[in-house]
């Protein structure tokens, strides 16, 4: 069992855990995830880890309620704990086995997309904790979906933030600023990083490949072990199949196929939903859904 | 008393009723049953038997207590050779094993030893017979790698000796293709697989799941920080293969190993919250148990099922019984057909298979006769579903991490045939991770084999 130390609610879908899990602190990088499973009957899912305390023993997980499983996890109290925490998984971001003297010289600019935030601000922390220039700018659709503002303020040479109605920082997308901070204010960076939503790594890639940034993006696609054993969370990158879990999860943004992946994404989505569905409404779910052949 | 050349049928659920049911299919022998069967064996005084069993269980000895109703004493017998008897019972592929060797087959049925094996593991299950500790305690601690066939055994073994053992699982239940690969229907996991694992750890081994060696903790760290004087690496071949197919990365299609671990170790066939995939027709590509294994499982989630094959029917890897039942389930096999395409919707969802005749040419280095595609012959398959059942291979995860470690071309770990040695000292291998995917009972002989080899070496240390 991995005990949970600390819960805080972000905002109204967006939770933050810090969970005991020993093994995993020890050893965890940025850009590698763990695979949770919160009760006996429960799935396994990935989850990015967004920070670590190794003398603890803990790792910080943030999530967004957007299914059953996620569902359950929010009910989770500090005291309570996981059935299950594996890992570290995946490959760490490049930049954890790069010369440090090469890095030092390299400007980084980091976009995260709403929940997509947790994942990105281990990256800053470390980069900049390494005296690495690091901008970042967060992207969200509005005000109360913003997370980590703060701590990212301290773990980064500039924050822009981005709503898409303007309710804080600036009115407009992420990709909007880096165009913005490129073209007009002739910026220059060596790297991107770009997590989030499928739909916005990928507006992020176009743009970065008409400004010539070299673009990482962190895919998250379907996964059940998350150790390379069932190919669940295959993705296409240059044209050869990859297993996320093992390879990744961070691809070169520029050689994904994310019109596959974000149709692989869609699997299970009706069933994810119907269910959600059902336990939410319980008895009183009749149908309506347009997928259980309900009455509406 | 004359012989009798036949064997005493075993019964089994009615197929019409069995396809829509994970429960067992083979529902074992009772006891009048078995004392019946026992009566067959002729105990040999050189028993062929012995030799085609990998652990080399005394097999006359046991059927002779069995035939005398000393079941206690019959599980002891086994328990000498085998921790796990009411799992090999089931899965074992007698026929090529120690059934084949039996000198009954020759003019008639061999005697039914599998079964008999079986039987005796459940009647001691279910009579709370368990196996006993070490009474000697040694020093030395093992680490083992993976908690399926061949590090279950190797452990059982190793604390059998005293040593003191510890298994390193990288899922949140041990137990390896055991719970997450043999469907329910052939391999119970509450009533059977639980219960044999946990025999092993009342011999005294411990188990620590969710820890994937080579990420959340190293070889060396395991030897220099945690204090394990030696490891063995039983991690399997759980990497699955594709062809390469336009339109495998269609929604639809699936590895074995994902269908099989949702199903299986997920229980998505009850009330837990993994998903499955539910298809009206389904094609299942490739001809081993695995194969068996997912279209039976498809089978039973709803879906109409075939079975596509490069080669023919005699070519099959898959076990008779399985094969057998499967053709009783309702399977429909096509052989000589070997997939070129998989055909999509514009939502990227399965809509059929391409498939090519195949004709049989020259016997390849397999000894088996290679397939010909034959030119012209395509034709579609209408299904939404795919399941990819061709094999897998070694995860290099372990061999990358850990210094000294040698593999083949395969990604296999290079070891000893006797002992399990590694090409780094006081590491051992063995079960899939070194032959790449083969069956239950070599994997756990070759978990044996290392024990035999670890303690070997503990003991000039």
């Amino acid at each position: 069992m991995y005990r949970i130390h600390h819960v805080e609610k972000l905002t109204d879908t967006i939770y933050k855990m810090d969970v005991e899990a020993p093994r995993v602190a020890k050893r965890c990088q940025p850009g590698e995830f763990v695979i949770v499973r919160t009760d006996e009957k429960g799935e396994r899912i990935p989850l990015t880890i967004c920070d670590y305390d190794r003398e603890k023993g803990c790792i910080t997980i943030v999530f967004q309620v957007v299914g059953q499983s996620t569902e359950k996890m929010k009910q989770l109290k500090a005291g309570d704990a996981f059935k299950d925490i594996t890992g570290p998984l995946g490959k760490p971001s490049d930049f954890v086995d790069e010369d440090l003297e090469t890095l030092k010289k390299k400007r980084y600019i980091l976009i995260a997309g709403g929940v997509g935030t947790a994942p990105i601000y281990p990256q800053a922390k470390w980069l900049h904790e390494r005296h690495i220039p690091v901008d970042v700018i967060i992207g969200a659709r509005s005000k109360d979906l913003l997370i980590l503002t703060e701590e990212m303020k301290e773990v980064c040479d500039h924050l822009y933030i981005m709503t898409d109605d303007g309710s804080f920082g600036e009115k407009g997308v992420g990709t909007d600023k880096l165009d913005q901070l490129v073209k007009e204010q002739q910026e220059h960076y060596d790297r991107c990083v770009a997590i989030g939503p499928m739909i916005m790594m990928k507006f992020v890639c176009l743009h970065t490949k008409e400004l010539g940034i070299p673009t990482t993006v962190s895919l998250n696609p379907i996964m059940v072990d998350g150790t390379g054993m069932c190919g669940a969370c295959r993705v296409s990158v240059g044209g050869e199949v990859k297993f996320a879990c093992v390879d990744g999860p961070e691809f070169d943004g520029h050689q994904v196929d994310f019109d596959q992946a974000m149709k692989r994404q869609q699997m299970y989505k009706t069933e994810e939903g119907r269910r959600m569905l059902e336990q939410l409404e319980g008895e009183t779910h009749h149908g309506g859904c347009g997928q259980c052949g309900g009455e509406a | 008393m004359p012989l009798r050349k036949e064997k005493v049928p075993v019964r089994e659920q009615d197929a019409k009723e069995r396809a829509c049911n994970f429960d067992e299919v083979c529902l074992g022998y009772n006891e009048e049953e078995a004392v019946s069967e026992a009566g067959r064996c002729l105990h040999c005084k050189n028993p062929l038997c012995v030799g085609g069993c990998p652990v080399s269980i005394h097999i006359p000895e046991f059927i002779a207590a069995v035939k005398e109703r000393e079941f206690e004493k019959a599980f002891h017998i086994i328990n000498e050779s085998s921790s796990l008897p009411a799992i090999c019972g089931r899965v074992c592929p007698q026929e090529s094993q120690c059934e084949g060797q039996c000198i009954l087959g020759k003019s008639g049925d061999p005697v039914a030893i599998g079964k008999l094996e079986r039987f005796v593991a459940d009647w001691a299950r279910e009579h709370h017979i368990m196996p006993e500790k070490a009474k000697e305690v040694k020093d030395q601690k093992v680490a083992i790698v993976g908690s399926g066939p061949a590090g279950l055994a190797c452990a059982g073994d190793l604390a059998k000796m005293g040593y003191q053992v510890k298994i390193f699982e990288a899922l949140h239940e041990p137990g390896g293709v055991l719970v997450y690969g043999i469907p329910e229907f052939r391999l119970p996991k509450d009533e059977v697989v639980a219960p044999e694992i946990e025999n092993v750890r009342r011999l005294g081994v411990e188990i620590e799941t969710d820890v994937i060696v080579g990420k959340s903790v190293t070889v060396d760290e395991l030897m220099e920080e945690e204090g394990f004087d030696a490891v063995f690496i039983g991690s399997g071949a759980g990497l699955p293969k594709f062809m390469g197919l336009p339109g495998e990365q269609a929604n639809g299609v699936f590895s074995a190993n994902e269908f099989l671990t949702r199903n299986n170790l997920m229980k998505a066939f009850m009330d837990y919250d993994t998903p499955i995939f539910h298809g009206k027709k389904v094609a299942v590509v490739g001809g081993g148990n695995v194969a068996m294994d997912a279209a039976r499982t498809a089978l039973r989630l709803g879906s109409q099922t075939y079975i596509i094959y490069r080669r023919s029917e005699a070519e099959l890897p898959a076990r008779l019984e399985e094969i057998h039942h499967a053709k009783e389930e309702g399977i429909v096999f096509h052989f000589l057909t070997n997939p070129v395409e998989i055909l999509t919707n514009e939502d990227g969802w399965v809509t059929g298979i391409r498939c090519q005749k195949m004709e049989l040419g020259e016997p390849d280095a397999s000894g088996r006769r290679r397939p010909i595609p034959v030119e012209g012959s395509e034709f579609d398959i209408e299904v939404d579903g795919v399941i990819m059942a061709l094999g897998t291979s070694p995860n290099p995860l372990i061999s990358s991490t850990t210094e000294g470690l040698e593999t083949d071309r395969r990604h296999c770990l290079v070891a000893d045939k006797e002992d399990g040695a590694t090409t780094r000292p006081g590491v051992f291998a063995g079960g899939d991770a070194v032959t790449g995917a083969a069956t239950v009972i070599l994997a756990m002989g070759a978990g044996k084999a290392a024990a035999a080899g670890i303690d070997k070496y503990l003991k000039k240390v």
